[in-house]
C-alpha cells in the first residue's frame, strides 16, 4: 500500500514518571510500527506549560512524531490515543510537499527561517 | 508669521505587501507559538488581513495554524494578556 506522510503532536499528563512517559510513547510507536509506518523523525519537547488548563493540569509532556504510514494506520492510531487516559491532546496532521520541506529545514537548523520573516516583520511596522 | 500655509508632515504612505509572498514562505508552522503571536491580537484573536497585509491565501493557512496551534494549547483561545 503507498504510504503518505503524516506528523502528530500529542500530549500526556504531567503526572507520570520519566519512565512512564517514555513507555508510554514507546507503546505508541510500537502501535505505529505495527500498523506499517515507518519513522522520519521524533521529537521530544519535554514538559511545557500549556497555555490554558487541559484536565485541570496547566503542564504537559509534548511529543512529536513524523513517520509515513498507510492511511489505515492513523484510525488505529487515534482510536489508540482516545483509549488512552495518559493522552491529554493530540493533533495529527497529513504533510503535503510544501509541509516537508520545511520540516527538513526545521531539523537541520530550525531559525534560519524564523530570522528572516522577523526582519520582514520591523520593516511593516 | 507669514500666511503661507506650513506643510504638513504625514507620515510616509508604505504600501502593504505580504511578507509570506515577499519572502518566499510557503508553509506556516503551527507548532511554531512564537512566529504565530504576530497574527494574533493581545486578547488571542486572529488578527484581519487589512491590519497585517497577509494575502488571502497565506491568511487562510495562518487561521488554520492558529487554530491547531490553539488545539494544541500552544496558543490560548481566550486571554487578555498575550504580548
Amino acid at each position: 500500500m503507498q504510504l503518505k506522510n503524516y506528523e502528530t503532536v500529542f500530549i500526556l499528563t504531567p503526572v507520570l514518571s520519566d519512565q512512564q512517559m517514555k513507555d508510554t510513547v514507546e507503546k505508541f510507536k510500537q502501535i505505529l510500527k505495527e500498523n506499517g509506518a515507518e519513522f522520519v523523525n521524533e521529537e521530544n519537547w519535554g514538559l511545557k506549560k500549556l497555555a490554558y488548563p487541559i484536565n485541570h493540569k496547566s503542564t504537559g509532556f509534548y511529543q512529536l512524531f513524523e513517520f509515513k504510514a498507510p492511511t489505515t494506520a492513523i484510525n488505529s492510531l487515534e482510536v489508540e490515543f482516545r483509549r488512552d487516559e495518559r493522552i491529554m491532546r493530540f493533533l495529527t496532521t497529513a504533510l503535503e510537499k510544501d509541509a516537508l520541506e520545511y520540516n527538513i529545514k526545521r531539523k537541520k537548523g530550525d531559525f534560519k527561517k524564523v530570522e528572516k520573516t522577523e526582519v520582514a516583520n520591523d520593516t511593516s511596522k | 508669521m507669514t500666511l503661507v500655509n506650513e506643510p504638513v508632515n504625514r507620515p510616509e504612505i508604505r504600501k502593504k505587501y505580504c511578507r509570506f509572498k515577499k519572502n518566499g514562505i510557503k508553509y506556516i508552522d503551527y507548532k511554531d507559538a512564537n512566529f504565530l503571536l504576530k497574527f494574533v491580537n493581545e486578547q488571542g484573536k486572529i488578527l484581519p488581513r487589512r491590519l497585517t497585509g497577509t494575502s488571502l491565501k497565506f491568511q487562510r493557512k495562518i487561521a488554520q495554524a492558529v487554530k491547531r496551534a490553539r488545539h494544541l494549547s500552544l496558543l490560548p483561545y481566550v486571554t487578555d494578556s498575550l504580548k
